[in-house]
């Protein structure tokens, strides 16, 4: 096998669904329902089988390709080229968005049944799974760039796929703009690297680096203080990724999402777009290493993300939503592991998380097909009785999430944790404990939703109960299909992804040796089992366990207990449930700031200052000119024989007298 | 090449010929002559520009195409065509934007239809000898012809407020363009010639070249619109018909900015070079405050008109920065992106926010109204035309893989070269732009049935899925291949850079 073929089965891997999401798009009203969805999955298939086989090449015949597609655009001494690079994170990552989409279109035929929006909706889906895959695959910012808002731009159209709800376009705005803050911040960094660099090439700009970390050049923003141009570029990317992958404080659109079709957030605002940012600072992990202070900050902001977040799901009573605020949460343990330098940890969680969030989304949705688009858990209860398949999975997706071991994300999130520990940047341990935390909020608010659907009394609506059956099997297969590697991919991936020798993905990641907390922490690594059976002995464990107590205990055991929280602690329960004032705050200050600037700009600037003062103004005192000096020309002989009469007078006396 | 066949003078005197023959049809019983002729005219025209692409040599900067005779002897004014990298994608794109107008008006416009057609086929011609014009008196004679038919256009078809409108337009326009023919007639002065590539050598001391600076800067910036002297686009906007629109928003803003690259900088350079600060501070004022202001608008005509001015902003500012960016690293090709970007913005904008205007003609025709209140929910009635629309509106907001973002990534990424802030303030449009453009699409097209008049609208139907269609094609065309426009700037944008950085002083 040579380059060739990786760069033909990766065309293919990425354009099928692109294809796929043309004839949907274009000709869905021709091809009905039925051949739309057939088609896109046919494609789908092709795309997620291929992108198994390009794992084979990849990871067993230790294959790579950097090459160009073609082309874009040359400009002076730039050159802007489409092309992929296939390596181990790449490769990791196709895979990852190709199951997952699969998975997501497979379940949607039973989700969006009967919608009249069901061809768009597939075409979509399609077309999202294309610009996730150019943004996995890409070999240079511009690409990125593009797979970057390309996914945005589904993302948006997805959570306004039903546009007549208010709430959902108002949704869809919001998430479009406060991506679009983050990606003011990573244009900015792709404008530095093209900069410093001289290209946008990953590998060009990679090769550069030793002699950059060597000179380690500043740059002056702000007259008279010098920054280290590395640490400028890192954040300025990081706040991209803080758009993406809603980290604090630029989260606020996510929850918002949760107003598209439950498919969308499990494949969008949960497995995959939102990990972009996740996958894009480990992509960079060369230059996010060269730079203490942007490592700190990506720790800090991920940790506080991780418990801040997570805390708003205990109050949290839309089932949907819970899911959604522990989604930032986890994407704040991705990030905190990537600031702690154990890159391959946050993306080990991120692979995992991608299963079990997508279980759980696909869960709850599989619960509001069976409560008729109901969405509240207040009006749930007992529904093991009736969706036991909904039921195990569920469970298995929160055991997982809860970091039970040998689930799935116990190795995972235990990895991020040790490795927050072990760090030694600064931040690290006020990071230590906000993830430490985290852990009990993350058991607590995932069970307490698990009890308060599953367990507990009936409370739904008899006309309701008399149609609740469990979903159609295109419905529940893929939540099998997930619940598998919710189980065992922890443990399947726990020891080559995180100690291997070498680890699984290579030298796709670069960690500074003085940065190595994985390798510390592979001292004290024997195996997957003994880790399970070790974490009897540590903290996390235990603080989840309580989490998973508390929960039942709240809502099995003593049905009382929140009420008398909420009574109790008022003042706590109000913050949780006004999500720190995030909202309003930008509600108050940026939208309605920016509309009465805007006000302000159009009446004062333009239509007082330059249209009123100086264009008609200009007019007026034309007119004005005109009215005084009309009376000059009044047509009586009499006034013309007196005014050269008076300027004869004037004239001659001027001769005269001067 | 094909020297013996003068393409320039048949891009410029088929539509004008047209135009009149067009007014022959007649009246409005006649008015499927006056269609045919004006089709026939448009599409033999766009035909012209495909020998005019597949000749052009891209290799040098030298004019092509050229047709030089004498005109009027007595005073050395000779009729002197001839196009370079700048100025034959715009001859390009002035055919193929007058192709769609004309398409455009076969349903739209149901009276008066030989003379409206007329006045756009004139329009065109006149609006290709301003692209082809070596001559400055030939240059000013076109620049100042196609004012008047833009003139009748919006005071004969345009709204309510027209008569406000029309003549505001005229008089910005027209003073504007005094001044620059007086520095014309100057610059013929030392030089004997009235050649425009012959003023490029002059020798000027810097106090002549800020006061022919200055005379040519009032000219170009009001047609661009710069701010302060912008307002007289939305008024023009909203009054002009959506053919005139189009028009104004597709080609005749680009006439400022070509003027700033075919007159400004290489004639002035000292000057322009001493007065960048001026440039890109208007520029990036542009992008930011009227970004602003689009914000607050409840008209979509008149917001799609703030939002050419702050698009149009980009495109200067790219112009402009080449000074800052040499001055930094001191390597022309670091400057390249700059100019590059500006031109390809231009042209991209003429596709979008053509097609923007074009598309608010679509709803007005069948509504009336172009506020935004009035509206709500049209995508119910209308899903092909509200999928169309998001494409062009993603193109304002210049997302990856539409034209829109070409232009704009490549002057935002190398206005690093030349300050930080300026890419911090100019990747301000990211969010300004999102904000204005989505949020009237979503007042517009989301949501349920606002009234029974949306609940009546049709879906568009024959030439409107045409006009959109072609545009949605170019619009994509562009943003994921833009090299074929690419290659054909760089030798010319290559001399200009040179030109333009070559002192003039004594």
């Amino acid at each position: 096998m040579d380059g060739n073929s990786i760069h033909n089965i990766s065309m293919i891997i990425v354009f099928a669904p692109l294809v796929g999401a043309i004839i949907a798009g274009f000709f869905g009203k021709k091809l009905g329902p039925r051949m739309s969805h057939q088609v896109t999955i046919f494609l789908m298939t092709i795309a997620f089988v291929l992108a198994m086989y390009l794992a084979k090449l990849v990871f067993m015949d230790g294959q790579t390709y950097n090459g160009t597609i073609y082309t874009w655009g040359v400009s002076g001494s730039f050159q802007f080229n489409v092309g992929f690079l296939i390596d181990r994170l790449s490769t990791m990552m196709m895979l990852c968005v190709t199951f997952v989409s699969l998975a997501v279109h497979v379940y949607s035929i039973g989700y969006m049944h009967g919608d009249p929006g069901y061809q768009r909706f597939f075409a979509y889906i399609s077309l999202f799974t294309f610009a996730m895959l150019m943004l996995v695959s890409a070999n240079n910012f511009f690409q990125l760039f593009f797979g970057w808002e390309g996914v945005g731009l589904v993302s948006y159209l997805l959570i306004g796929f039903w546009f007549r709800r208010d709430n959902a376009n108002f949704g869809s705005l919001k998430a479009f703009l406060v991506n679009r803050v983050g990606d003011f911040g990573f244009i900015l960094g792709i404008s530095a690297i093209l900069n410093y660099f001289g290209s946008v090439d990953y590998q060009a700009v990679f090769d550069q680096v030793p002699q950059f970390a060597a000179s380690n050049p500043t740059l002056s923003i702000i007259p008279g203080l010098h920054w280290s141009v590395i640490t400028v570029i890192c954040i300025l990317l990081f706040i991209g990724a803080m758009g993406k992958s809603a980290q604090m404080p630029l989260h606020v659109w996510l929850p918002e999402s949760m107003e598209g079709p439950t498919p969308i957030s499990a494949l969008i605002h949960a497995a995959t777009m939102v990990t972009a940012g996740v996958f894009m600072v480990s992509r960079m992990s060369p230059l996010f290493e060269l730079s203490q202070n942007a490592l700190s900050l990506v720790l800090i902001i991920g940790s506080a993300g991780a418990l801040f977040t997570g805390l708003i799901a205990i109050v949290q009573t839309d089932i949907k939503r819970v899911v959604a605020y522990s989604t930032l949460s986890q994407l704040g343990y991705m990030m905190a592991g990537l600031g702690a330098s154990a890159f391959s940890a946050g993306l080990f969680h991120l692979f995992t998380h991608a299963c079990f969030k997508a279980l759980l989304f696909l869960g709850a949705g599989s619960v509001i097909i069976g409560m008729h688009h109901e969405q509240d858990m207040r009006k749930m209860g007992n529904l093991r009785k009736y969706m036991p398949i909904t039921y195990v999975c569920f469970l298995i997706g929160a055991l997982a999430l809860s970091a039970i071991p040998p689930f799935a994300g116990y190795y995972s999130k235990d990895a991020i944790i040790e490795a927050v520990h072990a760090s030694t940047i600064p931040g690290a341990t006020i990071a230590y404990w906000c993830v430490l935390l985290g852990a009990f909020v993350t058991a607590l608010y995932t069970f307490r939703a698990f009890f308060w659907t599953f367990h507990t009394q009936e409370r739904m609506s008899d006309k309701v109960r008399a149609h609740l059956k469990e979903s159609p099997w295109v419905v529940w297969a893929p939540l099998v299909a997930l619940a598998i590697p919710s189980i065992f991919l922890g443990m399947i991936l726990v020891g080559p992804m995180l100690y291997g020798k070498p680890p699984l993905l290579g030298d796709a990641i670069y960690v500074a040796p003085q940065y190595n907390v994985l390798a510390e922490m592979a001292k004290e690594y024997h195996g997957p089992w003994s880790m399970a059976f070790h974490s009897v002995m540590t903290l996390p464990f235990w603080l989840a366990v309580s989490g998973v107590f508390v929960a039942w205990l709240a809502y099995c055991g003593m049905p009382s207990l929140p009420e008398m929280f909420a009574s109790r602690l008022r003042w706590a329960h109000a913050t949780l449930t006004y999500k720190f004032g995030f909202d309003d705050f930008n509600q108050f200050f940026f939208v309605r700031g920016c509309r009465r600037i805007a006000g302000w700009c159009y009446r004062v600037g333009d239509q007082m200052i330059v249209d009123g003062f100086f264009v008609n103004g200009s007019g007026r005192v034309v007119q004005w000119v005109s009215r005084v000096s009309r009376h000059l020309q009044s047509g009586y002989l009499y006034h013309y024989a007196f005014a050269m009469i008076l300027g004869l007078v004037v004239f001659l006396s001027w001769l005269v007298l001067g | 090449m094909l020297f013996h066949v003068p393409i320039l003078s048949l891009l410029i005197w088929i539509p004008i010929l047209g135009g009149f023959g067009a007014l022959l049809a007649g009246r409005d019983d006649n008015a499927h002559r006056a269609r045919i002729v004006a089709v026939v005219t448009s599409l033999i025209c766009m035909a012209l520009c495909v020998p005019l692409y597949l000749n052009f040599d891209s290799n040098t900067f030298a004019m092509q195409f050229v047709e030089n005779v004498p005109w009027i002897t007595e005073y050395n004014i000779r009729y002197y065509l001839g196009v370079d990298g700048i100025s034959m994608p715009m001859v390009i794109l002035t055919t193929f934007t007058s192709m769609i107008v004309v398409l455009a008006a076969l349903r739209a416009i149901k009276t008066n239809v030989s003379q409206y057609m007329a006045a756009f086929l004139v329009m065109q011609g006149l609006m290709i000898g301003v692209f082809a014009a070596l001559d400055s008196v030939l240059f000013y004679v076109f620049w100042e012809g196609m004012l008047i038919p833009m003139y009748l256009c919006i005071g004969v078809w345009g709204g309510p407020n027209r008569t406000y409108a029309s003549i505001k337009f005229f008089l910005y326009t027209f003073l504007g363009s005094v001044l620059m023919l007086v520095a014309l007639l100057y610059l013929h002065n030392l030089s004997g010639s009235f050649a425009i590539l012959d003023y490029y050598p002059l020798k000027l001391n810097i106090t002549q070249q800020v006061l022919i600076f200055f005379a040519f800067f009032m000219a170009f910036a009001v047609k661009i619109p710069m701010w302060p002297v912008h307002t007289w686009l939305p008024d023009a906007h909203t009054e002009a018909p959506a053919g005139g629109s189009v028009v104004l928003a597709a080609l005749m803003l680009k006439m400022g900015v070509y003027g700033f690259l075919r007159f400004s900088m290489p004639i002035t350079p000292d000057a322009s070079q001493a007065l960048d600060w001026l440039m890109i501070g208007l520029s990036l004022f542009a992008i930011v405050y009227i970004g602003l202001v689009a914000i607050g608008q409840t008209d979509m005509k008149r917001l799609i008109a703030y939002s050419s001015i702050a698009h149009m902003g980009f495109a200067t500012l790219g112009c402009y920065m080449v000074y800052k960016i040499v001055e930094t690293t001191g390597n022309m090709q670091d400057a390249y992106m700059s100019l590059e970007g500006s031109m390809v913005q231009m042209i991209s904008h003429a596709f979008s926010t053509g097609a923007l205007f074009f598309g608010i003609g679509v709803l007005y025709d069948r509504m009336h109204t172009r506020m935004i209140k009035d509206y709500g929910g049209v995508a119910n009635k209308m899903p092909m035309f509200a999928a169309f629309t998001m494409l062009f509106a993603m193109a304002n907001v210049g997302l990856p893989g539409t034209s829109g973002f070409v232009g704009e990534f490549m002057i935002l990424l190398s206005s690093f070269r030349a300050s930080f802030w300026i890419t911090f303030f100019a990747a301000t449009t990211l969010i300004l732009s999102a904000a204005y453009t989505l949020w009237m699409f979503k007042r517009v097209f989301f949501g349920e049935v606002a009234n029974d008049n949306v609940a009546k609208l049709k879906e568009i139907e024959g030439t409107e899925i045409l006009v959109l269609s072609i545009l949605a094609f170019t619009v994509l065309f562009l943003g994921v291949y833009p090299e074929p426009l690419l290659q054909v700037l760089h030798a010319s944008v290559g001399h200009l850079l040179t030109i333009s950085h070559q002192t003039k002083l004594v």
